[in-house]
């Protein structure tokens, strides 16, 4: 090791300037193996060549690797070879001059095998490194990073200190500590280069930390040897037949044979409608057909079977463990206590990140469910084409993308447009249907069941049945990236933003102008409110209207991230009413808790059970189901007269 | 006592001396039966409409009668398909399976056997092994209790729940949808041991009648379909005859003056709630061997408001009313998405039934619901009164 | 004259406001007795507690010879106790006739069992031809209850109470909307059957209270103001008060 660090520093002092022919010179010295070489013999050429320090060395090898060189073959030198007219033009090795060109036959192209090229490639990668292009430097860097060696250690390490560029030295400090830590020669320096990376969460580190801890499963008959990870007991760290096998492959033990190997074998042996005096009629039966079998094995015409009381002695007889294949123990102790500083941590911050998803869960929950919170929630009706809406809220920003490309732009017109096309179409559906169905609270929720059937459809029918894509702006796509596990699109904050807008200016219209007085009046006393010149038809058209709007602009919301089909809106109509229902109806601030409560909720089960979100939303809505016994009015309740029970 | 309720209800006769004449009229113009005048594939669509029918007057019993808007109705009507169907898809298999072994030399174990038939049916979901819910599908006995026993506990448990909070109306009708969904989704699994979404299939095979051709089997299906509708009227009609009726009905009217006169409501919501649902569940169980495949999407809530449409277009409150809506938009659906109704040409558009079926339904339920809520079962009892 | 019905510093608030405010009351059987108070008085929440809708924040509710608490009971346990409540607004089942309603009413049991394998009997019927003369319904026995004039349907609904055969009757608002003649019958249904029960009556017409001639409790603010006969607590100054509302 210290001998290549001194040779890479030799190589950086040396001169630039180099002797004609030196390189032709060293090359012949090895003729036989840079004409054929091979991956057990190319060793010390790449060493003499990286030694010599010659400025023309790294484009030969590049050249070698790309099997651009070619040996004279009366001579045997070598050249750069290039394909021209009337056959190869050849270029000498150091002065980079064309010689000659020469019939394809006189010439032999060398042509490395892929276990060379990698050798050449690693050795290149050294005079990479210090490179004066910075995107070979750290391309070098990356080779580095995907495939680990100890021999890249020294050169690294050489190529740190003239390092220019701050960042890649940064980065090349941090590979050369994950190198040391994994291949380094001195224990201590191991030691201390594995526990700085405790606290380092990247992917990359953790990824060193579980090489170093790779282990095996070992058997041994007396004694455990090595640096041993952990003693296993079979039956609770490994099973039985697992710890067979293991002897089967390590100690060469017969193998046990299969219930299916058993039956061939005796099919095989079948005479005359029995197996060794057994009528085949009796071998139903598995004990029967172990019988038969032995009986065979003692006639010789199958091998011995391994009894289950050869296997208990057996795995009596041996121990297993796990064993490191690092033979320090100091340094995989200090591995596996750094891992498991790092998973906690790991730990921690995927509980945040989680939180964040859960957030931006129930912002979109919010979404979808806060028009209803107005239409439901404050004016007691059921609306089942909600989610309709939300669809045709997002296919109005399909539309209007195929009009407008710019996507910012048409993001700017799709919003407003969203909520007029909707708020239009609530305002109809008010009109035309439900007015005449006020305090009919069934017979509300099947009409506009209707309504929504025939929506889904005649959605089916102008945009067909495919997914049609709502693409978001540029300046949204990305996430923000705050450490190697939490990190957060931008398009789910962008969501939040829009979810926190609305809940405002919700709470604004509702607490604080003329409308949403009128819209309360309405809702607890209309015949107060007509007596005193407000006009009830009106208000619950406009609120009517208002709800609906938003889901148009929730549709928007929701497309940039869904996919936009004829169907997306009954994905989230019983979620929305849920939403609703379990905040407490009657409320902004209860759809929020709602929202917040169900994506916490639905998060949780889906981290305690990460493949399967179809089962998080099943036991989101047993839980739902659940809490309403609880609190059947919701989170946040109304309580008295108010509540009008 | 029978005979006096059944002259006290003549409606109930009228119904059934109907139900009988068609019966009757289906098997003489039948294929397998008859003038071959009804092909079998229509026998079994007329077979599962009358199995719609059943599910429709149970449905139209809870919410017609007693005032619960369950949207979880045939969620119990596709557990009672899933139950059956596990018996004929595990007795199928085991009937292929042992064929196929017994071509061995030596005879399969009955491990051999079972593994092979685990393999057979779940290795669509990558499995190879019984789920634990499975453990009854040898046995058709069992699998019919729990025909009967896993809707009626579903609907018994989580009545019980949703009652004794008192959640009613509207509340209650999404927290059935939510119910119904949350299982759809459940059964959409891998791993919920029931074939995810490729479901259970093959289910018109019978075990045991593979001689027989379907257009009898399709036929015996249809009677039995026919019996149950009869036997489910009767017993519907003589529930709500007399007292029960008139509490069940006080109950949708008003419950808090029922709690007062008091009766426990949550009893009588529970007890119409389990029985309908034990209905339905056995309406699935005749329906899906008709339809030959289950899977989650009948499930789906969308199903059990389509059930509501049904009762709703026939008019509510009359189980005549759930089973002539049920049959009429049945069959008018399957008339129109089955390419029978011809295309309109409007000359700049035409219209494709297959296409506008959902959107003509979605706005006449529309209009049912705003111009006539009494359904069609209001023009008989138009004619009732200018009859007497 | 023996104690059926007693409640003790009964308390109960909806949001911060106090409907019932360290309430006692007490009643014999058989007993008449008139509540009167201006509107927000608490009446009907005082009868909401009685009758088991109403959860009361403190406070206990006996009933019987056997002090039973009522308090945690269902709506329809208590009434299975002998408590028969009448609406404000009258409250029948429009859509079955009055048979049907009557029939529903009668003490029988309960359960849905019981009431699925109930046999109509004679004595029933005789009960409700009985129960149909004294609200004065004979004729419309096989009539829908929806099709009864106003006063009709209260009869109804005092006639499904009697058919309870509660031994308390809590009465709200009788008289309302009666023509002269209906509240003379209707005086008289109600005298009648505080012969054999307690009945509590809440009214706010003074001449038909007078007419009971019975003790009156008079309700202000959640708590009882005086009690006493009609003269004796019309001539009460806090009362003149709270009524003419100084």
């Amino acid at each position: 090791m210290i001998r290549i660090l001194s040779m890479v520093l030799a190589l950086l002092c040396l001169p630039l300037t180099a002797h004609a022919q030196e390189l032709q010179s060293l090359l012949q010295e090895n003729q036989k193996v840079v004409a054929k070489p091979s991956r057990k013999t190319v060793g010390p050429v790449l060493d003499a060549l990286v030694a010599s320090g010659l400025p023309t060395a790294p484009q030969f090898l590049e050249s070698w690797q790309n099997k651009d060189v070619y040996s004279r073959k009366e001579d045997g030198l070598f050249f750069y070879g290039a394909k021209a007219d009337g056959g190869i033009a050849l270029t000498d090795v150091d002065t980079g001059d064309v010689v000659s060109t020469v019939d394809a036959k006189a010439v032999k192209q060398i042509k490395p095998n892929g276990g060379v090229r990698k050798e050449i490639a690693s050795a290149l990668v050294q005079f990479q490194l210090s490179d004066p292009d910075i995107a070979r430097r750290s391309s070098a860097v990356n080779a580095i990073a995907r495939n680990m060696t100890g021999a890249m250690l020294a050169p690294l390490l050489g190529s740190i200190e003239n390092e220019p560029d701050a960042a890649l030295k940064a980065r090349k400090e941090q590979l050369a500590n994950y190198l040391n830590a994994r291949f380094g020669d001195d224990s201590a320096a191991r030691v201390a280069a594995i526990e700085s990376m405790s606290d380092d969460l990247s992917v990359e580190g953790r990824a060193v930390l579980s090489q170093i801890l790779e282990s095996e499963l070992v058997s041994f008959e007396g004694d455990a040897e090595g640096n041993i990870a952990e003693k296993l007991t079979v039956g609770e760290d490994i099973t039985r037949n697992a710890a067979y096998e293991l002897l089967v492959e390590q100690q060469s033990l017969t193998p046990q044979i299969s219930e299916n190997e058993l039956r061939l074998a005796l099919e095989a042996n079948v005479e005359g409608g029995k197996v060794a005096d057994i009528p085949v009629a009796q071998l139903a039966d598995l004990s029967k057909r172990e019988q038969a079998y032995d009986s065979l094995a003692a006639a010789g015409a199958v091998p011995t079977r391994v009894t289950d009381t050869m296997v208990t002695e057996a795995l009596e007889t041996y121990q297993f463990s796990r064993v490191y294949l690092e033979d320090d123990a100091d340094v995989t102790s200090a591995a596996a206590e750094a891992q498991r500083e790092v998973q906690t941590n790991v730990a921690v911050n995927q509980f945040f990140d989680l939180s964040l998803d859960a957030i931006s869960l129930a912002s979109i929950y919010f979404l979808a469910a806060v028009g209803l919170a107005i239409t439901f929630g404050v004016m007691g009706v059921i609306n089942m084409a909600h989610g309709e809406f939300i669809m045709m809220g997002a296919y109005t920003g399909y539309v209007v993308q195929q009009f407008v490309p710019n996507y910012t732009a048409s993001l700017i017109v799709a919003i407003p447009l969203a909520f007029m096309v909707t708020f239009a179409a609530g305002v109809a559906m008010e009109r035309l249907v439900i007015r005449w169905l006020y305090n009919r609270p069934l017979e509300t929720l099947l009409a506009t069941f209707g309504i929504s059937i025939a929506l889904q459809q005649l959605a089916k029918n102008i945009f067909g049945t495919q997914a049609r894509p709502l693409t978001s702006p540029g300046w949204l796509d990305g996430a923000w990236i705050i450490n190697d596990v939490v990190q957060i699109s931008y398009i789910r904050i962008a969501i939040f933003v829009l979810a926190l807008l609305f809940l405002g200016l919700l709470l604004f219209i509702l607490k604080k102008t003329r409308l949403g007085l009128e819209v309360r009046a309405v809702t607890q006393n209309p015949r107060m409110a007509s007596s005193m010149g407000i006009n009830p038809d009106k208000i619950k058209m406009m609120t009517f209207g208002l709800g609906s709007g938003i889901a148009g602009i929730a549709g928007v919301a929701i497309g940039l991230f869904a996919k936009v089909t004829s169907e997306m809106g009954s994905d989230y109509i019983v979620q929305s009413f849920m939403t609703v229902v379990v905040g407490g109806v009657g409320n902004v601030w209860g759809t929020l808790a709602g929202a917040a409560m169900i994506g916490t909720f639905q998060k949780g089960v889906e981290w305690l059970n990460p493949s399967n979100t179809l089962a998080a939303q099943t036991y989101m809505i047993l839980f739902i189901i659940l809490f309403i016994q609880f609190r059947p009015k919701g989170i946040i309740a109304l309580k008295g007269r108010a509540a009008g029970d | 006592m029978r005979k006096s309720f059944l002259a006290e209800n003549p409606s109930v006769l009228w119904f059934l001396a109907c139900l009988g004449l068609f019966t009757l009229g289906v098997t003489l113009l039948a294929e397998a039966t008859g003038a071959g005048v009804i092909s079998t594939s229509f026998v079994k669509t007329l077979g599962k409409v009358l199995c719609l029918c059943l599910v429709a007057i149970a449905m139209d019993v809870v919410w017609g009668y007693c005032g619960i808007l369950s949207l979880g109705h045939f969620a119990f009507f596709g557990i009672g398909g899933y139950a059956v169907g596990m018996w004929l898809m595990y007795a199928r298999t085991e009937t292929i399976v042992t064929q196929n072994l017994a071509e061995r030399t030596i005879p399969a174990t009955a491990t051999e056997i079972n593994d092979a038939i685990a393999t057979q049916i779940f290795g669509v979901v990558g499995s190879s092994e019984f789920p634990l819910i499975w453990a009854f599908s040898h046995s058709l006995f069992l699998q019919l209790l729990l025909v009967v026993l896993v809707p009626g506990l579903l609907a018994l448990i989580f009545g019980w729940l949703a009652f004794r909070s008192r959640v009613t109306g509207v509340y209650l009708s999404i927290l059935t949808q939510a119910m119904t969904l949350a299982l759809a989704l459940y059964l959409f699994q891998n791993d919920s041991g029931l074939r995810g979404n490729n479901g259970l299939s093959g289910l018109q095979n019978i075990p045991g009648f593979e001689a027989v051709p379907q257009s009898m089997i399709s036929m015996a299906f249809f009677w039995a379909s026919a019996l149950a509708l009869a036997l489910g009227y009767v017993l519907f009609a003589r529930v709500l005859s007399g007292k029960m009726g008139s509490v069940i009905r006080a109950i949708r009217d008003d419950e808090a003056r029922v709690r007062f006169l008091g009766y426990h409501v949550e009893s009588y919501k529970l007890f119409v709630f389990t029985l309908t649902a034990i209905i339905a569940g056995i309406a699935g169980a005749l329906y899906y061997p008709q339809a030959g495949i289950i899977n989650p999407a009948e499930i789906a809530p969308i199903a059990s408001i389509y059930l509501a449409v049904w009762v709703a277009i026939g008019g509510r409150g009359r189980l005549y009313g759930a089973v002539i809506g049920t049959a009429f938009v049945s069959l008018l659906s399957s008339w129109f998405t089955g390419g029978g109704a011809p295309n309109v040409n409007l000359g700049f558009y035409t219209i494709q039934w297959t296409e506008w079926w959902l959107v003509l339904l979605g706005f006449s339920f529309v209009a049912v619901t705003l111009f006539f809520p009494g359904g069609i079962g209001m023009i008989f009892d138009r004619l009732k009164k200018d009859a007497l | 004259m023996s104690t059926l019905l007693e409640l003790s510093g009964v308390s109960v608030s909806f949001d911060g406001f106090k409907a019932i405010n360290n309430l006692a009351f007490q009643i014999g059987e058989p007993e008449m007795r008139a509540i009167i108070g201006p509107n927000g008085a608490g009446k009907t929440t005082f009868m909401d507690i009685i009758t088991g809708k109403t959860k009361p924040d403190e406070g206990r509710v006996l009933w019987g010879e056997k002090s039973i608490n009522l308090i945690g009971k269902s709506e329809s346990m208590i009434a299975r106790e002998g408590i028969g409540r009448k609406f404000q607004k009258p409250t029948v089942f429009e859509d079955q006739t009055v048979r049907e309603n009557l029939a529903m009413a009668l003490k029988n049991p309960r359960g849905p069992f019981e009431v699925l394998f109930y046999r109509k009997s004679a004595e029933g019927a005789a009960r409700i031809e009985a129960l149909a003369e004294e609200i004065n319904l004979t004729e419309q026995l096989t009539r829908k209850a929806g099709e009864l004039s106003h006063g009709q349907k209260q009869w109804l609904e005092i006639g499904m109470l009697l058919a309870q055969d509660p031994r308390l009757l809590l009465v709200d608002e009788p008289a309302a909307g009666m023509t002269p003649a209906e509240r003379e019958k209707t005086t008289e249904i109600l005298v009648e059957a505080a012969k054999s029960r307690a009945v509590v009556v809440v009214e706010h017409d003074m001449e038909f209270v007078r007419r009971l001639n019975c003790k009156v409790t008079v309700l202000h603010e959640g708590s009882v103001l005086a009690e006493g006969s009609i003269d004796h607590v019309t001539q009460d100054p806090e009362v003149i008060d709270v009524y003419l509302g100084r």
